[in-house]
């Protein structure tokens, strides 16, 4: 009986670990998330994201497809803050006890009315430390590979400084007086704090709230009192809102922003980069106007 | 205390409450006089299936999706009016079962198409962002309302409240009961660009029942829905503005609700009749 035990047990464990030709099954709570970690992991990782493009997290509800997803998972990736509330329920459902990584956890969180704001991507800094978290979680789980994992961090990181030294003098140079944006949710703050923007919005941080007159009345006066640079709308909220300031206060709408979620394929953010990338280069086109 | 009139998404949410809660209060008046209280309810989800294809069709398209949702939500309507005249059962027992298929199939599509963008969010306006295309649909909506009603009015009184006469009148009754579904599902739809779900059914149920707690004559209830129906919206609207951080849909509802209760509790045939009685 003895002899035959180990060899079992050897059995069970190769089994039970990952061999060199499955790919990790990773689920990312949403769509900008699951392209960091597929950046990270290449193609040691196969990513299933639970909310899709031009989809809101914030309300989103989850199905039993997505439980399926959570409980086939080798890793699960959130945002955390408070960004994804129904994740928790989701994963005690699954009943998997695959490791799940908070990405944001080594992140200071901008606070906002003594509220985490949960969008921490829009700091281009916070997506290096978000690739970072990744990293470290695959190479736990297969740390084989961890000098894979990296290296295509460390590219990655490459890329989101050269995008910050190209853009940050570009938005250093603007003008007091072409720094304030209206947008139609407060997406926006990491974004502000790292870029000197201000952004002003008519709903929170949280897009299922409704507004008040009294709180759109006293952005339109601001508006105009002010000097506004521009005024955009973005992919997962409504954009009758932002269409009735510009109608009231004669701007113009700059364009679309991505706030919360990747574009589909064939529009002009399909990746965490190529988002940061539009964004920006969306808002500079407008406030560098004279 | 008015200076919110410099606004202009004030005054056209003002003329959107006031022209829609015209058209809303005689449709509000029959349904509850026709015990069809809920069917407002009803239709808001019966329409979700003709939105749910309307999107897969056509994408984020509000045009075609309040196309889609008047679609589906009149189907249901109509196809619960011939189900109560050819069959034994009520219109409200058809209503029922058609509209929770109707509601089933709806997420069903959405969830095989897998997509997670709130489209209530896109479909339901809010009344502080209306377009100037939701104020032709409202216009255009009590416009029809009105002139349809004037050419109905007394069949459908007759049929409301003595239907086996009605019926010994004249064969075509159920095209009177046809005629009213489709002013339903029309100023539901128009009630949910501007305003979403549960305030487009509130503003139309909610001061017809009002209503009724003082009057008993037809006439003068549909004057006095139209009262309460305008005057809680602008209210609701004005609190908004006054107070901070009061959300104007709820806002509006809940002034509704407090001329309700206060109908509840005053008016000629509310709980006064149990105080005159004992």
């Amino acid at each position: 009986m003895r002899p035959l035990l180990l060899p079992l047990l050897a059995l069970l464990l190769t089994t039970g670990s990952l061999s060199a030709a499955d790919p990790i099954k990773a689920t990312a709570s949403f769509s900008i998330l699951a392209d960091i970690v597929e950046r990270v992991g290449g193609d040691r990782v196969v990513v299933s994201s639970i909310v899709g493009p031009d989809s809101d997290a914030h309300t989103y509800s989850p199905t039993v497809g997505d439980a399926r997803s959570v409980a086939k998972a080798d890793i699960v990736f959130i945002n955390g803050l408070g960004f994804e509330g129904w994740i928790g329920d989701l994963i005690a459902a699954s009943g998997n006890d695959a490791p799940v990584i908070t990405v944001t956890r080594d992140i200071e969180p901008l606070l906002i009315d003594g509220e985490a704001d949960p969008h921490a991507w829009n700091d281009l800094t916070n997506g290096v430390a978000y690739a970072a978290a990744i990293k470290e979680g695959l190479s736990a789980l297969d740390p084989d590979n961890a000098a894979v994992y990296a290296a295509n961090q460390h590219a990655f990181a490459k890329e989101i400084d050269e995008l910050l030294a190209r853009v940050q003098p570009r938005f250093a140079a603007l003008p007091q007086n072409q720094r304030s944006v209206v947008t139609a949710h407060d997406a926006f703050g990491y974004f502000e704090a790292q870029f000197g923007l201000r952004f002003l919005a008519p709903v929170g941080m949280n897009t299922d709230a409704e507004p008040s007159a009294r709180g759109l009345a006293q952005l339109i006066r601001q508006i105009k009192a002010e000097d506004i640079g521009g005024l955009f709308v973005e992919n997962i909220t409504n954009p009758d809102l932002v269409a009735q300031i510009a109608e009231e206060t004669g701007l113009d709408i700059g364009g679309r922003l991505y706030s919360d979620a990747l574009s589909a394929q064939g529009g002009p953010a399909t990746s965490y980069l190529a988002m940061m990338h539009h964004n920006i280069a969306t808002l500079l086109s407008t406030l560098s106007r004279p | 205390m008015l200076e919110f009139l410099e606004f202009d998404f004030m005054r056209k949410a003002i003329v959107a409450l006031v022209v829609l809660s015209l058209g809303m209060a005689p449709v509000g008046c029959f349904l509850v006089l026709r015990r069809l209280s809920l069917a407002g309810e009803a239709m808001s989800h019966a329409a979700i299936p003709g939105i749910a294809v309307a999107y897969s069709i056509a994408g984020l398209s509000v045009l075609s999706m309040t196309l889609g949702g008047l679609i589906a939500g009149l189907s249901v309507a109509l196809l619960s009016t011939v189900l109560a005249r050819v069959t034994l059962l009520r219109e409200d027992a058809n209503m029922a079962t058609l509209y929770l298929l109707a509601l089933a199939g709806g997420i069903f599509l959405l969830s095989v198409r897998g997509t997670a963008v709130n489209l209530e969010s896109f479909l339901f306006g809010n009344i502080l962002g209306l377009r100037a295309s939701t104020l032709i649909l409202i216009g255009a909506t009590t416009t029809v309302t009105l002139l349809v009603m004037a050419l109905i009015l007394r069949p459908l009184i007759l049929q409301t409240v003595d239907p086996v006469f009605a019926r010994s009148q004249s064969k075509h009754t159920w095209l009177i009961s046809a005629v009213f579904m489709v002013l339903v599902v029309l100023n539901l739809i128009a009630g949910f660009r501007a305003l979403g779900t549960l305030m487009a059914v509130g503003l139309m149920i909610v001061p017809a029942t009002a209503a009724r707690y003082w009057v008993d004559a037809v006439t003068p209830m549909l004057g006095l829905a139209f009262c309460f129906g305008a005057g809680s919206g602008l209210l609701g609207l004005a609190l908004s503005y006054w107070l901070s951080n009061v959300p104007s849909g709820p806002s509006i509802v809940l002034v509704c609700g407090a001329v309700f209760v206060v109908s509840l509790l005053f008016g000629r045939n509310g709980l006064n009749v149990l105080a005159r009685r004992a």
